[in-house]
């Protein structure tokens, strides 16, 4: 039983990195994970969960994944995968950035399990680490009616090739990214802000962008005063 | 006294002309201006809607209230506008379609003029209005005006040949160019033009509503399009004079196809004297209007609205009594079978627009050249064989056989 | 569209503005022409950018959800079930299934506003003005039904992470079926007004053609991949809620054109009313709220969750880091991505057929521009 699991709640902090354990708080704890339509849910007991009751309950952190496709990609492309894992039914692949645009060719090809179809391509800011952007691919084939996330890290500066050659939907939101984070692109045909106007300074979506700072220094140069914000 | 007012008319032939034009022009003014309203009321009521209501009782002063408005507005006219061009363009077109008003007969003893050339004189002058829409376009020194005016007159200019041809159908078979002598043809032949010429007519109506301009061929003055329409830069009363021209020509063309298919002022099956019972209509009809106004005034909110409505209502019926004195039905049959065909006519032009979608205008050239047209000519070449046939020189020939 | 190609002379440049009656919002769209034919579009968005993603760092689960409404505001209740449910798939959490089918109801009668919103717009941008009217009306019946369960008719924030806040309140079934059954002959009605239409067939069939490969290639989804040809709808391939528990069809097109994804977008509303008779059918008296505490705090983890929304694939991914507030939100959004398949649609095109094009694509600024 996965009673190790409900240790005694640690005191929680907000601002941890994303990857650590959070403690169950109290009252309230989620509940036993079941297929929906399944028996309705016994009460919750405060804290722990009964341990005669025989269900798995939901994985609090991603595990590893293996499946053919993977190991098909981990022989053809030796070295550009560095983690495979799967959680809550989505397995997610962290590669490296040099072998993107080949392994999103592979993938897309009917061998690769024709993932055809780039549901959403973004990314996220994590600026406690080195390489703080993680681009986000989301990936979906109609044929295998499965999902695939690829994500790459890249730090500041770094840029990323573009996987418009692959699927026609990156042009948009690749500058979207770029737009929002400034990762840039090699290789887009068109990258340039989509979002905000064209001349804005910044990127609005990490985690350090201060609009209060670029509001002071618009003032100042454009009204020639302080700013009363 | 009417005796001698009469004679005093009949020795002043410039006099009794010049009065008929007055009454024609403020009559047909006065028709216009409410046609706008009947529009706004007949649209709103066939979109679940009610139309103008505020102003007057169920927003009859309306036409008033807009004519007014229009009037009191700034006269705008755009740097580098050729003035004068500018100021006469909507003149041209409101000209234009008045002026052919002068060569339909309302009734039988009623109409301004009866020219031996009627027809070709009324589409003659109706074809002038195009100058005012290229004029206006030109005139206002901005390139989407002018090219929506281009577009305007190409449309109208494609679709006046398809009409005109069309009505060469009815020409053949009525002998003459004369709108009164036309509508005496039907007279005499016992049918209206419609029976013998359906397709003509078809040909006719599309035409006519393509060139007033009317959905579903109003492309070039939609708002929803790129290239703004020839009167962007109009504003105030000259906008009002285009407007009144656009609703002028579809009384016009009303008024044509009426005489030319539907027997002018005809009442249906006019030779057949068993039917002489229709000629009370006239007071029906006041009693029916008497009716609906009943029927939609009672339901107003406010008191003073429902006294007015029943007043209306009471005229109406005074009006429908009055008419039963038969002199005064039998002067009046001719005109109030005008009017009731040309209303029926406005109404399904009314109809058209809120049911159909709008043409592109490519699509728009394509049914007026490569359909419009070769039907209309088709139909010239078809009714002109069969009239040989049909005539006493056809008889011998040996299709003849086809026709009997 | 590369700048240079803008220095040939025998080409036309005539931007259609933001402020358009016929772009649905503030899209503004850079047309060059060649005389009438147009051989290249762009578009320029963001000129309703709010910042939704950045706002969801800085609130809790809760107190974003309203937010979400605002993105595609003519369909707010499923904006709203695509976040609440990834939330709870982060959580884990189960749904009851009273919840289900009265999330699926609501959803449901908000692809028939969503639809009908569509209808009349599109109508209207071709010159035939009469069918918004009729449209509007209908809506006006859901917007009644949404307004007595949740008290808004708009933006709704119908749902909450972990069930419903309000339990269905007295004839809301009733109602519902009422509503069906007034509906179904007035679909009848606006399809004897358009599909047999000359007109209208003129100026929709093979208007904006998307091939069901340029429709994948292109990321496009919902009644536009369907009208392409291709049968997905995430409600059968992966469904959510109760979807798999009732019985619809996926209705799609042939040719890939204005006309198919109008047939197409008509013939959901039917199946609409189906799945909403099939669902008040199954409502059974029961819980409305899943095991979720006042405090939510997801496990830290990312999680992708998607919807067919009435727009197309409507996606949340979810970054938690173990706090009351999202790390990341990010929204897919089916408009921005399908509006992107504007410059395939519109070469060889017309200039007057831009505004068919942009019609049938369905979109809606706030969740172009979010």
């Amino acid at each position: 039983m996965t009673d190790e699991k409900q240790e005694p709640p640690k005191a929680a902090e907000g601002a941890g990195t994303p990857v650590e354990k959070p403690a169950p708080e109290s009252g309230g704890a989620t509940t036993p994970a079941k297929p929906i339509g399944a028996a309705p849910p016994k009460p919750p007991a405060a804290g722990a969960t009964k341990p005669s009751v025989a269900v798995a309950k939901p994985p609090i952190k991603p595990e590893p994944w293996s499946s053919p496709l993977l190991d098909e990609l981990l022989g053809r492309f030796p070295g550009a995968i560095t983690e495979a894992v799967i959680f809550r039914k989505l397995p997610s692949l962290n590669l490296a950035k040099e072998h993107l645009v080949a392994i999103c060719q592979f993938l897309k090809s009917p061998e690769g399990g024709a993932y055809t179809l780039l549901t959403d391509q973004t990314a996220v800011d994590y600026p406690q680490r080195a390489k703080r952007f993680d681009i986000i691919y989301h990936l979906y084939s109609f044929r295998r009616n499965d999902r695939l996330r690829l994500r790459v890290q890249v730090g500041e500066g770094e840029t990323v090739p573009s996987v418009t050659s692959v699927w026609l939907t990156a042009n948009w939101l690749e500058r979207e990214v770029y737009d929002m984070f400034g990762v840039a692109y090699e290789g887009h045909p068109d990258l340039k802000r989509i979002l905000m106007p064209d001349g804005w300074v910044g990127h609005p979506l990490r985690k350090d962008y201060d609009i209060l700072k670029q509001d002071e220094a618009w003032v100042k140069t454009n009204l020639g005063i302080e700013s009363a914000q | 006294m009417l005796q001698s007012a009469i004679e005093f008319l009949k020795a002043n032939p410039l006099l009794l002309a010049l009065i008929k034009i007055l009454l024609v022009f403020v009559v047909i003014a006065g028709i216009v201006a409410y046609l706008v309203y009947m529009e706004r009321k007949v649209l709103a009521f066939m979109q679940a809607r009610l139309g103008p209501m505020r102003v007057g009782p169920w927003g009859l002063l309306q036409p008033v209230a807009d004519g007014i408005k229009l009037l009191l507005k700034e006269d705008i006219i755009p740097a580098g506008a050729d003035e004068y061009v500018f100021l006469l363009a909507p003149a041209i077109s409101v000209a234009a379609a008045f002026t052919v008003f002068s060569a339909i007969p309302f009734a039988g003893n009623f109409y301004v003029t009866d020219i031996n050339i009627g027809l070709l004189f009324v589409l003659a002058v109706s074809s002038l209005g195009i100058y005012g829409i290229i004029l206006g376009g030109w005139s206002s020194n901005s390139h989407y005006p002018l090219l929506g005016a281009l577009r305007s007159s190409a449309q109208l200019v494609s679709y006046e040949v398809a009409a005109g041809m069309a009505l060469v159908g009815v020409l053949l078979i009525s002998n003459s160019l004369s709108m009164v002598e036309i509508v005496r043809r039907q007279l005499a032949m016992g049918v209206w033009n419609v029976f013998l010429q359906p397709l003509a007519l078809v040909i006719y109506v599309i035409a006519a509503v393509a060139e007033t301009n009317r959905n579903p061929f109003d492309l070039p003055e939609a708002e929803s399009e790129l290239t703004a329409g020839f009167h962007t830069e109009y504003s105030g009363f000259r906008f009002a004079l285009y407007f009144l021209a656009e609703y002028t020509n579809m009384v016009v063309v009303a008024c044509i196809a009426i005489t030319m298919f539907f027997g002018g002022w005809l009442r249906p099956f006019a030779s057949v004297r068993a039917l002489d019972v229709l000629k009370f209509s006239p007071i029906l009809a006041f009693l029916a209007g008497a009716g609906f106004v009943l029927w939609l005034g009672l339901k107003s909110r406010l008191s003073l609205e429902r006294y007015f409505f029943v007043l209306l209502a009471a005229v109406f019926i005074v009006l429908g009594i009055l008419v039963a004195y038969p002199p005064v039905l039998d002067a009046i049959q001719g005109i109030f079978w005008f009017g009731a065909k040309v209303l029926a006519f406005l109404y399904a032009f009314i109809w058209c627009r809120a049911t159909f979608p709008r043409y592109r205008y490519d699509q728009l050239m394509n049914v007026g050249w490569r359909w419009m047209i070769p039907l209309a000519l088709g139909n010239v070449v078809v009714t002109a064989v069969i009239r040989y046939l049909v005539s006493s020189h056809g008889a011998a020939h040996p299709l003849a056989w086809l026709v009997r | 569209m590369p700048e240079a190609t803008f220095l040939d002379a025998s080409e036309l440049l005539i931007n259609m503005g933001p402020q358009h009656p016929a772009t649905h919002g503030v899209l503004r769209v850079k047309l060059k022409l060649d005389g009438e034919r147009v051989l290249g579009t762009e578009c320029i968005i963001g000129y309703l950018h709010r910042g939704v993603e950045k706002i969801a760092e800085n609130r809790t689960y809760q107190q974003f959800a309203p937010y979400v409404d605002r993105m595609d505001y003519c369909a707010a209740v499923t904006n709203g079930m695509g976040y609440v449910e990834t939330v709870e798939k982060l959580l884990a959490v189960e749904i009851p299934p009273r919840a289900q089918y009265t999330r699926m109801i609501l959803a449901e009668l908000q692809r028939i506003a969503s639809h009908l919103i569509w209808l009349g717009t599109h109508a209207l941008d071709l010159g035939a003005m009469t069918p918004v009217f009729y449209t509007f009306r209908e809506r006006e019946e859901i917007l009644k039904i949404f307004e007595k369960y949740c008290g808004a008719r708009l933006t709704t924030h119908a749902f909450r992470i972990g069930g419903l806040q309000y339990d269905l309140y007295d004839g809301f079934e009733k109602e519902v079926v009422k509503f069906c059954d007034y509906f179904l002959p007035k679909v009848d009605e606006y399809e004897q007004l358009l599909t047999q239409n000359r007109i209208w067939i003129n100026r929709t069939r093979n208007v904006g053609v998307l091939s069901g490969e340029d429709a994948i290639a292109y990321g496009v989804t919902g009644p536009m991949l369907r009208g392409s040809g291709v049968k997905w709808d995430i409600r059968k391939a992966q469904p959510y809620e109760a979807y798999d528990q009732v019985d619809f069809e996926v209705p799609i097109g042939e040719h890939g054109d204005t006309y198919d994804r109008y047939i197409v977008r008509m013939q959901e509303m039917r199946q609409s009313v189906r799945i909403i008779r099939q669902c008040v059918e199954r409502l059974a008296p029961g819980p409305i709220f899943g095991k979720v505490g006042k405090v939510i705090k997801p496990p830290a983890g990312e999680v992708y969750h998607s919807i067919e929304a009435p727009k197309g694939e409507l996606g949340y991914y979810l970054v938690s880091d173990g706090s009351v507030n999202p790390y990341r939100v990010r929204v897919r959004p089916p408009s921005l991505i399908n509006l992107q398949a504007l410059d395939k649609m519109a070469q060889g095109h017309l200039v007057a057929d831009i505004v068919a094009i942009i019609g049938t694509i369905d979109i809606v600024l706030g969740e172009v521009d979010r």
